[in-house]
């Protein structure tokens, strides 16, 4: 009897979520439908026209798909040399040891600072500090967006990294010792060869959370609607885009960047998925 | 088990009627509650507003600073008492909602905020601001800039224009003078609460573009007045009708109303031609419908709508705007808005005498 209760219950909670999940799709399919219907699925993917001019609304995605893909590149691009060195030292130079520990704690800690800090810290530090090194005269832009995602997105790729790297077989390892490989020769011949795929995963994982990042990006993008030419030109992101303008949107707009959250939402649940295809693979390699 | 019951059930309903006894007024009927909702231009305005409201009528009102667009929304959904917009609504948004009518409840400006080293008293036309803000005149050592600014030492740097990146009443009163003083802005960009500006960067909110002026050298924006008073930014004056170089200030901004204002105040009074005044001045409204019995409104409830909207255009209230940072308005405005408070009616009759 209490058994089948338990049962009832735990097969209810869990079945809100699914519900939750499906229901935020609806609605974000409904409320975009109408922009979809009116510039087309293709065209409005493609359209790098913003033009709020009433009568002639012309609203596209091009310049935010760019903008988020543009920024999240970076910031991995940026975050590589940072969380590899931070995943080896952790799972592999002194695993187990206290100054690993620490290290690791430290950086799971940037995961837990509010994202509104980081930007502020862009805001008030980084882009002062851009403008006095003459990289960009107005300061905020793509780069400097992705220069704080980079940091935000450390502790993801770097924690994970470093489980993988752990799990790499001592066997394997010290039959390459005892061939006489070098310590060198061991990470990238054994370590990297057989916990690639797991690390690769990892920097997907990092890359979902990068693309949904909004009041960092909003703070420190420059929010303009065009295509960025240069990695210094302002731009605006599929999130910063939202975020900037939903308070006085109405009609055909409103449903425009219900719409791009949607896109948003699909690229996001795609890179999720691959990323988690690739953690499968890892583990049974 | 019934006891226990019974127990929370009294607690309950005693709770319930602790609840529902209001205070009453000193008018003696029951205090009541309005809700409001939009621009946040008037928002630290009101505040004092409301509060003072509360202490002499001991009704309460809650407004909420969700922007002009959402406010007339609200209002369209008629879920408030009354909405707050910076930009009257046009024909067409009348006609799609039953008759409203509009009270202005006191005036502000907008600011041309920069940032620039040893200038102190920055001169600027609308024109020029039009050609800046289009990407036309790029650098501070313009001939034009210079012309109008023959001490200052101006420097052979890039400008950057700054703009709001959410919609805005702000932006709809800036861009709408400029689209009176620059045929060039009207044709290519017009104005509204949202514009593709060509260059520059964007920011979120007064405090958003405020902050990346007062962070970046070489940049100018603007700022709603009320924020950039409270803030002490610099600021530039501005070239009026008249030909004179007018810094923003209570005064100036009043002086813009000076003119004719059509009977539903629903005007744009920026680059107005009065004398002292300071060209991009606007309004800020409270709009409430003209039949106030919707939803489930009482006949109290719209009674103290218009009460409040009364207190608003009083004396002692418009005359504490410039301490929180507005413009009082002249005389024609409010004895014309007294006269449109006059039509509304509940169920058909009309409530004040």
């Amino acid at each position: 009897m209490n058994d089948k209760i338990y049962k009832t219950i735990l097969f209810l909670t869990a079945l809100v979520v699914p519900i939750v999940c499906g229901g935020i799709v609806y609605a974000l399919v409904t409320d975009a439908y109408s922009a979809f219907e009116h510039f087309g699925f293709f065209k409005f993917l493609t359209s790098s026209q913003w033009n709020y001019t009433q009568g002639n609304e012309q609203y596209g995605a091009l310049p935010f798909i760019t903008g988020t893909l543009l920024t999240t590149l970076l910031a991995l691009l940026f975050c590589i040399p940072f969380s590899l060195p931070i995943s080896l030292f952790v799972g592999e130079y002194f695993k187990g040891s206290l100054i690993a520990s620490i290290l690791s704690t430290i950086t799971d800690l940037l995961a837990g600072i509010p994202s509104i800090i980081y930007g502020l810290w862009g805001f008030y530090t980084l882009r002062p500090l851009l403008i006095a090194l003459n990289i960009s005269p107005q300061g905020s832009g793509i780069l400097t967006a992705s220069l704080v995602l980079a940091i935000m997105i450390v502790p993801y790729a770097s924690s994970l990294s470093a489980e993988f790297i752990k799990m790499v077989p001592n066997e394997l390892k010290e039959t390459a010792y005892s061939l006489g490989a070098t310590r060198m020769e061991v990470i990238s011949k054994v370590v990297f060869p057989v916990s690639g795929s797991g690390i690769f995963s990892s920097f997907i994982l990092a890359i979902g959370r990068a693309l949904g990042e909004t009041m960092t990006v909003t703070m420190l993008i420059g929010n303009t609607n065009n295509i960025p030419l240069s990695i210094t030109s302002t731009g605006n992101s599929m999130a910063s885009i939202i975020a900037n303008q939903f308070g006085e949107a109405s009609g055909l707009r409103l449903s425009s960047l219900i719409a791009i959250g949607f896109i948003l939402f699909l690229i996001t649940a795609i890179i999720n998925m691959v990323g988690k295809m690739m953690i499968k693979h890892a583990r049974i390699s | 088990m019934k006891k226990i019951f019974f127990t929370i059930m009294t607690l309950v309903v005693s709770l319930a009627m602790i609840s529902c006894n209001n205070t009453t007024t000193n008018t003696g009927r029951k205090a009541q509650k309005l809700s409001g909702a939009g621009a946040t231009f008037p928002l630290p305005f009101y505040n004092v507003v409301f509060e003072n409201f509360a202490q002499v009528n001991g009704d309460k009102v809650a407004y909420g600073g969700i922007g002009s667009g959402g406010g007339v929304r609200n209002l369209k959904d008629k879920i408030v008492d009354f909405a707050g917009s910076d930009a009257f609504l046009s024909d067409k948004e009348m006609a799609e909602m039953p008759a409203v009518i509009h009270i202005p409840t006191c005036m502000g400006a907008v600011v041309l905020a920069y940032n620039l080293e040893n200038v102190k008293d920055l001169k600027l036309d609308g024109e020029l601001i039009a050609d800046i803000f289009a990407g036309k005149v790029t650098k501070w050592n313009d001939e034009r800039i210079v012309a109008l600014n023959p001490e200052a030492k101006l420097p052979n740097q890039t400008i950057i224009p700054v703009f709001r990146s959410d919609g805005s009443g702000t932006t709809f009163v800036f861009t709408d003078y400029l689209s009176k003083v620059s045929s060039n802005w009207a044709e290519k960009y017009g104005e509204g609460k949202s514009i593709s500006f060509p260059i520059g960067q964007a920011a979120k909110g007064n405090p958003g573009v405020a902050g990346v002026i007062s962070q970046t050298k070489n940049t100018l924006g603007y700022v709603g007045s009320e924020y950039a008073f409270a803030q002490k930014i610099p600021y530039a004056s501005i070239r009026n009708k008249q030909g004179e170089f007018i810094k923003p200030s209570s005064e100036s901004i009043s002086k813009a109303a000076a003119g004719e204002i059509p009977t539903d105040t629903r005007t744009s009074i920026t680059n107005s031609d009065a004398l002292g005044a300071y060209p991009i001045s606007c309004f800020t409204w409270i709009i409430i419908y003209k039949e106030q019995h919707y939803a489930d409104r009482s006949k109290e409830q719209a009674e103290v709508t218009l009460d409040l909207l009364q207190y608003i255009l009083s004396d002692t209230i418009q005359n504490i705007t410039p301490k929180v940072h507005y413009a009082p308005l002249p005389l024609k405005a409010k004895e014309l808005s007294i006269k449109n408070l006059k039509s509304v009616t509940f169920d058909g009759v009309q409530i004040l005498k």
